[in-house]
């Protein structure tokens, strides 16, 4: 299993190298793959239909106790095999689309990488994983949006998408960090076998807004769903797969997952049930106000998205048995569509079908399979997507809340795809032919093997039922907590509401088709008002008071003056460090008063008080340098006073070559004016005194306790049996800790070599 | 002892905070010589001062004869005192440097990088 997650990875590798090999069939044999994976996925098929879920477990931290496990059920099952069936088609389809494209071993690269991810994420048992999986699907979809990168609109719409799902991919990761803190465990398997009553925890609504928020932008959701139509700026292969098919639908496969543990709560159900079907109605609507076929696709898909969220939401057992049938027919039909549209375009030269007409007799192939699919679209028996549509009014008539609401966005929603699906299949074959930028001619057989296979899917599904029920349907039903034996699929159902509510439909929508081509100055003027002021506009004022937030705390907190950074440095430490050390042990701090025990060391004491204070305020540069001198040499005497020779030795060597350094070089800079207002002067001394007190008490503090033994008794132990010294302080530089005096040596021959090289670079300036 | 020392060493670490926030950049540097010091005289502070007990191993003895002030702060403190005049050498070149290039010692005025 861990193989076949990471094989997609593993081709990405090598994908350049077969495309440097054959370009032509580069396609054809990176399609192996996931045919393979198909194939083997399928061959799960048997033993989950009998037996349930299976949790597949690799040791990945073995010592922290984590494992990289796999859940295998229905469910995660009926994802893989769409990712792998429908990648498949769309490597093979790709080859034709992008056929001499300078660029497309790049293509084939990210798009093994993001089908990899795709199942990563479906079949992830570990949260944590899962996550990662997820954000990988994100980048390689920014990647793949922006294939066509010398593109403008298609970078923008790249980083769109990526900042729109990065935003909730942020939510999600918190949502899934209380998830596992709740119930105490990171495997999606254990979660949802856990006894801990979600919905009762008090964390439950943050964890549920994060989730949802997670989802919502993966998926789409309104307000979230601008960024799916501009995603269509992606060449055509990658808006059937990720843009439709598989990545848009890993929002709602994590509700799906969640829904046995979460979906008991109200909350819950009025949300998803809400924005669902808020999102199908808006898609379905926006998709006829579009006549570019992919825009138009899109928002038939964001139609699509909302209606599996809303049955979610309802969660009966009606709305699980139409959820997985609806996602089946969806994707045989949406990736046909999409795959069509990309011929239509690479065909004609244009994306609008209002300028295409009369190309069956061009494209009879192309034709008829449009024709299928669009039926599926329409929910049209007998085709797959009719049963998913029944299915989909008879859940929304179960509804336990908004049920009224629900209806009406249903029956729109339904004539909204309805037009949508005449449009797509009618306007460009039939009719009057038109003449486009190129002349059309039948598509090659790399680009016709994915439409023709997944709509004649669409139709066999439709009359042969009993295959997507029990091979798939049931074990979803299963996964999702429902009754497996219970699900029954049929075309008749004998006259009842949803055909009705079907009939009622499709007559509005047959007679809204008729006048499409009249509506469309009316519609697009809805479509600006939709642009102008939709969640869009919103996005664009976010990103605008982003960048203008971020110029404004560059300007604030890298305003270029040193003092300031140094007192925001100095202010920080006193406060974390002060308040840490009141806290910790503000009752036990004692400020004593010194003893005057040792005159000798008080009056060096005195010494160093009295030129620390000089230097600061004098305004002699002499003066400055003669006081360093007098306190480094009082330094050098405490070191000798208190049973530290070499220290004081190695002071008083430093010191003096300090100060002819000093005088050297000083004396060719200004003299010390002064620069700073009296303000100034005062806000820096309230600073220093700050810092100043806080070293006192840390000292203080730091002598009364101890903690540790000190670790040098060893050294002390060793140094004369082992190291053959007698200099303790001697032994320890050049032997114990040779390594750190090695590199002392190199620092200072590096700030050698630096005051050489600036002196001598001041010497050829007055040379030239 | 200690006690003394901690204020001494308080006071040493305000003047030279004082010191760096000048605008002149000749104080700056007086600022972090009294930096290196003031750091340096608290690790030995707080490291325990001893008097006259250095440590050092009799002649012909194995180890010293009486408890030794500890060893090991004095030789970070050496390393300490070395690496800060590397540091304080190559700053003041710098420094020298960069008045001649910029034309002046006000550190607000060396905040472009195009001078």
């Amino acid at each position: 299993m861990l193989i076949a997650v990471l094989s997609g990875f593993l081709l990405a590798l090598i994908a350049p190298a077969v495309c440097a090999v054959s370009r032509e069939w580069a396609g054809w044999t990176l399609a192996l793959l996931p045919a393979a994976l198909f194939a083997w996925f399928a061959s799960y098929l048997p033993g989950v239909m009998a037996d349930g879920a299976q949790v597949i477990t690799y040791p990945w931290f073995p010592a922290l106790d984590i494992q990289l496990s796999f859940l295998i059920d229905g469910l995660s099952l009926m994802f893989a095999l769409l990712i792998s069936g429908i990648g498949t088609f769309i490597l093979i389809y790709a080859g034709g689309y992008l056929k001499g494209h300078p660029d497309i071993a790049r293509f084939y690269v990210v798009m093994l990488a993001f089908m990899a991810s795709m199942l990563g994420v479906v079949l992830s048992d570990n949260l944590i994983s899962l996550f990662v999986f997820w954000e990988l699907t994100s980048i390689t979809s920014y990647l793949l949006i922006g294939f066509d990168h010398e593109d403008m609109n298609a970078r923008r719409s790249a980083l769109q998408g990526l900042f729109v799902t990065a935003a909730g991919g942020l939510a999600l990761m918190a949502g899934l960090v209380m998830l596992g803190t709740i119930t105490g465990s990171y495997a999606l398997s254990d979660v949802l076998a856990s006894e801990t009553v979600l919905s009762e925890h008090p964390w439950f609504t943050p964890l549920l807004l994060c989730v949802l928020a997670g989802c919502f932008t993966k998926s789409a959701q309104v307000p979230f769903h601008f960024w799916l139509p501009n995603a269509m700026a992606a060449p055509t292969p990658v808006s059937a797969f990720l843009h439709s098919a598989t990545m848009v639908k890993a929002g709602v496969y994590l509700l799906a997952r969640l829904s046995p543990a979460m979906g008991d709560s109200e909350l819950w159900t009025l949300l998803l049930s809400l924005f669902g079907g808020m999102t199908m109605f808006l898609g379905a609507f926006m998709a006829i106000t579009h006549t570019g076929a992919k825009k138009l696709l899109a928002y038939s898909t964001i139609m699509a998205l909302g209606t599996l969220v809303m049955l979610i939401g309802i969660g009966t057992h009606y709305a699980m048995v139409a959820f997985a049938t609806f996602l089946i027919a969806h994707s045989l039909y949406k990736g046909a569509l999409f795959m069509i549209a990309g011929i239509l375009d690479h065909e004609t030269g244009t994306k609008d079908v209002s300028e295409m007409g009369g190309l069956a007799r061009l494209m009879p192939i192309t034709a008829i399979f449009t024709v299928v699919a669009a039926l599926s679209l329409a929910a049209v028996p007998p085709l797959l997507g009719f049963v998913g549509k029944e299915l989909m009014f008879e859940a929304v008539l179960g509804a336990p809340v908004l049920g009224g609401l629900l209806i009406v966005l249903a029956v729109g929603a339904g004539v909204g795809v309805m037009v949508a699906a005449g449009v797509i299949a009618i306007k460009p074959f039939f009719g009057e032919r038109r003449e486009t930028p190129k002349h059309p001619h039948e598509a090659p057989v790399s680009m016709l093997a994915g439409p023709v296979v997944l709509a004649s899917l669409s139709l066999l599904f439709g009359l042969a039922l009993f295959i997507p029920e029990q091979a798939l349907v049931g074990p979803v039903v299963t996964s999702l907590g429902g009754a497996a034996d219970k699900v029954h699929l049929s075309l008749w159902h004998g006259i009842n509401v949803p055909l009705m509510l079907s009939g009622l439909s499709l007559v509005i929508a047959l007679a809204i088709f008729a006048f499409w081509s009249r509506l469309q100055p009316s519609l697009a003027i809805l479509r600006e008002a939709g642009g102008r002021f939709g969640p869009e506009a919103g996005y664009f004022r976010i990103m605008e008071w982003l960048t203008r937030i971020a110029s404004w705390q560059t300007r604030v907190l890298q305003n270029g003056t040193m003092g300031n950074y140094l007192i925001t440095l100095v202010m920080t430490t006193v406060l974390i460090t002060g308040y840490t050390l009141l806290s910790q042990h503000g009752s036990t701090l004692r400020v004593p008063v010194p003893a005057l025990d040792s005159g000798f060391a008080w009056s060096i004491a005195l010494l160093m008080l009295v030129s620390a204070l000089f230097a600061s305020i004098t305004r002699s540069r002499l003066g400055a340098v003669a006081s360093m001198g007098v306190m480094g040499f009082s330094v050098a005497l405490i070191f000798i006073l208190f049973s530290a020779p070499d220290l004081g030795i190695t002071q008083i060597l430093v010191e003096t070559l300090t100060v002819i350094l000093l005088v050297l070089v000083l004396f060719r800079l200004p003299g010390f004016i002064r620069l700073s207002s009296p303000l100034e002067r005062g806000r820096d001394i309230v600073v220093a005194i700050f810092a100043g007190v806080l070293m006192t008490l840390l000292i203080l503090a730091a002598t009364d306790l101890q903690f540790f033994d000190p670790i040098s008794a060893e050294q002390v132990a060793r140094s004369a049996p082992d190291a053959h010294g007698r200099n303790i302080v001697n032994v320890i530089l050049v032997d114990f800790r040779a390594l750190d005096t090695l590199g002392e040596i190199f620092v200072l021959a590096l700030a050698a070599v630096g005051v050489y090289s600036m002196i001598n670079l001041r010497a050829e300036d007055q040379r030239s | 002892m200690e006690t003394l020392m901690a204020y001494v060493v308080g006071v040493m670490f305000a003047a030279a905070v004082y010191m760096m926030l000048r605008r002149s950049i000749v104080k700056l540097v007086i600022g972090l010589m009294l930096l290196s010091n003031a750091a340096n005289l608290l690790i030995f502070t707080v490291a325990g001062m001893k008097q006259g007990a250095p440590p050092l191993i009799p002649e012909g003895a194995e180890a010293p004869a009486t408890a030794v002030a500890d060893p090991l702060p004095q030789a970070l403190i050496l390393t300490a005192i070395v690496i800060a005049f590397g540091v304080l050498a190559f700053s003041v070149v710098l420094i020298h440097r960069a008045y001649e290039v910029v034309g002046t010692d006000d550190l607000d005025q060396m905040k472009d990088t195009d001078t």
